[in-house]
């Protein structure tokens, strides 16, 4: 019986808590990348980098707070900032969308001349990130580390594995609940909400009830901002940040949306946790788990790990490629808000 | 300047340019200059391909360009027989197992009934296979990865002259863009530009850590060249007397002999690629792109076959990119996998295009040689930059101190401002493409 415990409380230490919280950093990711697709119509290759501008707004506020001497005890004082560099992040976006991409959409430019404008602006936010903060890697994590540690577990419990909480995951976890929730009940229950799924659902009939695109356009990159910044943060703070690493979250980021289906945020949620799921229980060294459960005669020799770390992002592309090949339109399948 | 005037002036100002090189800074340096950007122009009418032909945005240049580079280095390195005899067999064994484990997927998927039982046989098959593989496959590497891991730790190549991969650099990048292609044209427009995200930074990661294929990031190094070495040029008799009588010391005559032969090598693939593409484009096959390109609907309504025709071409652009990218790999004598980088080998070639002009040959390359010239000489002139601003301030000013430091993202920022001025401003580039309706 204690093996078993032991067993399953292995799996949640190092693989469904993990797990859980960087598949809500995904999922707010590929929300983001969803309500754009859903109002504007492309594929958003600056929203990886839009994570890495508001995660780097976020740093620079956080250092201000904590020069000042402000903390929020327990908590990073990060969660203090993050409103400011909401903020920061939207106007920013607001202004690329004013320079760049409105011309376009005056045009009525094809979506393939919006995704070539999108990667344009993904590097010269790129550029302005190591320009500012630097290459370097940051941890602006402070507060308290853990909720409870492994140590903690084993007094309490009595087993030999320890399970861990950091207070990073926590936050993460209860943070994309509170987020999640809030645009759900913004998306179906305000009227701006509601115009814009009307907006996304079909653009000429939105346009004849007197829905005004320019705000529907507007909302839709402020939310954008705001949950890639959520996401960006969380991320950093669960992690640590580095400029360079969010044009490899990209990838997993869009595989999450198009396996929930583009265009749909219950999918973009799912999508986020399958891909996270995926990854980490496919890069998990199953050896210890499985010298719990069965007998000593049995257990392997080598780690038992599917796929090495390295190839992390093979995970969401051989996810990405089934999803193509078997569902184009993703479980959700869904253009609309 | 009229319509035909134009190209022939612009290429004109870019050969002044070159010339301008060779008598202010030195004929070795814009050899090299030159060398660079001919291979840039062939990888830029290889994304023209893709992109002008036929409006397929591939953000994985990167990607089959480094796949050419590997190419070069599995034909030409001698091949590691200790190696061979340490792991070689693990590896073709389980190479031989992972072709039969797709076939065996393939025949499930095909052969079963669809439903639940079937999804749970692929997996099954798949993760059996997955052990199976791996039982014969991690012994092998790491006995080879133990043969001089110093010096080698590798199965080294076929031993060949290192032109033959040239081809076979495009073949394989064709083999990788089939698959892409197959799985993702005729999807969503964007789906490509995120499967071929997806597959070059695969392609990188696995460069990166299979080191029994190529050292990982121990890099391979010297490679064979097909030009002569420079220390063998100094002590022939013949090529002593032609430096002598030139006037030239025989030591840089040397290093000048060999990028001129390079240039040479690489001149004659680009005119044969420019022809071919020239020679395309004005065919009946190119009249038909440019169709589907420009109206995907009537043209299927007329009975072509937008996927197949998009797959083709984006194959045929994908080779190019990986002949390129074999060259590239010769001319550096080494295959390093950490200096693939997006920036430079992706986007760089996107905005070589765009100013060129999509859709035309002649922009692509003028595109190749003009953005390839200034992205050679933007690192020198930036540090330059950042030193005239901030010469007024203090040596130890903390801000000084970060913009020189920084001079070298300053690239990232500028390709992104050339791309969407570009885009915008002057979408067609400097050598429009020709409609009939021009002339």
């Amino acid at each position: 019986m204690d093996n078993l415990l032991n067993a399953v409380v292995l799996l949640l230490n190092f693989l469904v808590v993990p797990a859980l919280a960087y598949g809500s950093q995904l999922a707010l990711g590929a929300l983001g990348v969803t309500l754009i697709y859903g109002v504007l119509r492309f594929s958003n290759f600056a929203h990886g980098e839009t994570m890495s501008f508001g995660a780097m707004f976020c740093i620079l506020f956080t250092w201000l707070l904590q020069s000042w001497g402000v903390t929020l005890g327990p908590l990073p004082t990060a969660l203090l900032a993050l409103p400011f560099a909401i903020i920061a992040t939207a106007l920013f976006v607001l202004a690329t969308d004013w320079l760049v991409y409105d011309y376009y959409r005056v045009k009525k430019a094809s979506s393939l001349i919006f995704l070539i404008a999108s990667v344009g602006v993904m590097f010269i936010m790129n550029g302005l990130v190591r320009f500012i903060i630097g290459p370097e890697d940051r941890n602006f994590a402070d507060g308290a580390r853990f909720v409870f540690t492994a140590r903690d577990f084993k007094e309490w419990s009595g087993l030999a594995e320890g399970l861990a909480l950091r207070s990073t995951q926590l936050i993460t976890i209860v943070t994309a609940i509170v987020i999640v929730a809030a645009l759900f009940w913004f998306l179906n229950r305000t009227r701006t909400g509601k115009s814009m799924r009307a907006y996304s659902d079909n653009e000429d009939l939105a346009l004849l009830s007197g829905i005004d695109p320019g705000h529907v356009v507007r909302i839709a990159w402020i939310l954008a901002a705001a949950l890639a910044t959520i996401a960006g943060v969380l991320y950093g703070l669960d992690k640590s940040y580095k400029p360079f690493t969010f044009l490899q979250l990209l990838l997993p980021i869009f595989a999450a949306a198009i396996v929930g289906g583009v265009g749909s945020p219950v999918g973009a949620i799912a999508g986020g946790f399958v891909v996270a799921f995926s990854e980490i229980g496919l890069t998990f060294a199953y050896k210890k788990f499985l010298a719990y459960l069965l007998p000593a005669a049995l257990v392997p020799d080598g780690l038992v790990q599917l796929l090495s770390t390295e190839y992390k992002f093979a995970v969401s592309f051989v996810i990405l490629v089934v999803v193509l090949l078997i569902k184009p339109t993703g479980l959700f399948s869904g253009k609309t808000l | 300047m009229t319509e035909t005037n134009r190209p022939v002036l612009l290429f004109a100002a870019m050969a002044l340019l070159f010339v301008a090189t060779a008598a202010i800074i030195g004929l070795n340096s814009a050899l090299f200059a030159l060398n660079f950007c001919l291979i840039s122009a062939i990888m830029a009418l290889g994304v023209n391909i893709q992109w002008g032909y036929a409006g397929l945005f591939n953000v994985g240049v990167m990607g089959f360009a480094a796949t050419g580079g590997l190419t070069a280095v599995l034909v030409s390195y001698p091949p590691v027989a200790e190696a061979w005899a340490a792991g070689g067999g693990g590896i073709l064994i389980s190479g031989l197992l992972t072709l039969v484990t797709i076939a065996a997927c393939i025949l499930a998927y095909r052969r079963m009934p669809r439903g639940l039982v079937r999804n749970w046989a692929l997996a099954a098959i798949i993760l059996v296979g997955l052990f199976v593989i791996r039982y014969f496959y991690d012994p092998a590497v790491e006995a080879i990865e133990a043969v001089n891991p110093a010096t080698s730790g590798f199965l080294g190549g076929l031993g060949m002259p290192i032109l033959f991969s040239w081809a076979l650099g495009g073949v394989v990048a064709a083999g990788i863009a089939w698959v892409i292609g197959k799985i993702s044209l005729g999807l969503r427009s964007d789906y490509l530009a995120i499967a071929t995200l997806g597959i070059s930074e695969i392609i990188i990661a696995m460069l990166k850590n299979e080191d029994w294929l190529n050292r990982g990031v121990k890099n391979v190094i010297g490679l064979p060249r097909p030009v002569p070495y420079e220390i063998d040029l100094q002590q022939t008799e013949w090529f002593i007397n032609l430096a002598n009588s030139l006037g030239i010391n025989p030591v840089d005559f040397s290093s000048i002999y060999v990028k001129l032969c390079y240039a040479l090598l690489f001149a004659a693939v680009l005119l044969i690629v420019l022809y071919l593409s020239e020679k395309a484009i004005h065919s009946p096959w190119g009249r038909m792109m440019r169709a589907i390109r420009d109206n995907e609907v009537s043209a299927n309504a007329m009975g072509k076959d937008v996927t197949r025709r998009h797959l083709q071409v984006f194959v045929l652009g994908s080779a190019v990119i990986g002949i390129a990218g074999a060259m590239l790999t010769t001319l550096d004598g080494q295959f390093t996998p950490t200096a693939y980088q997006p920036l430079r080998y992706t986007f760089l070639i996107w905005v070589m295009v765009i100013v060129g002009g999509s859709g035309n040959n002649w922009g692509s390359v003028l595109g190749g040689f003009l953005v390839g010239f200034f992205w050679l000489q933007a690192e020198p002139l930036g540090i330059w930059l950042m030193q005239v601003i901030t010469a007024g301030m203090a040596p130890d000013n903390p801000l000084r101190v970060h913009l020189i430091d920084s001079g070298a993202h300053m690239r990232l920022i500028v390709m992104g401002l050339i791309l969407l001025l570009v885009l915008r401003f002057s979408p067609r580039g400097l050598i429009p493409e020709r409609t009939s309706r021009a002339h």
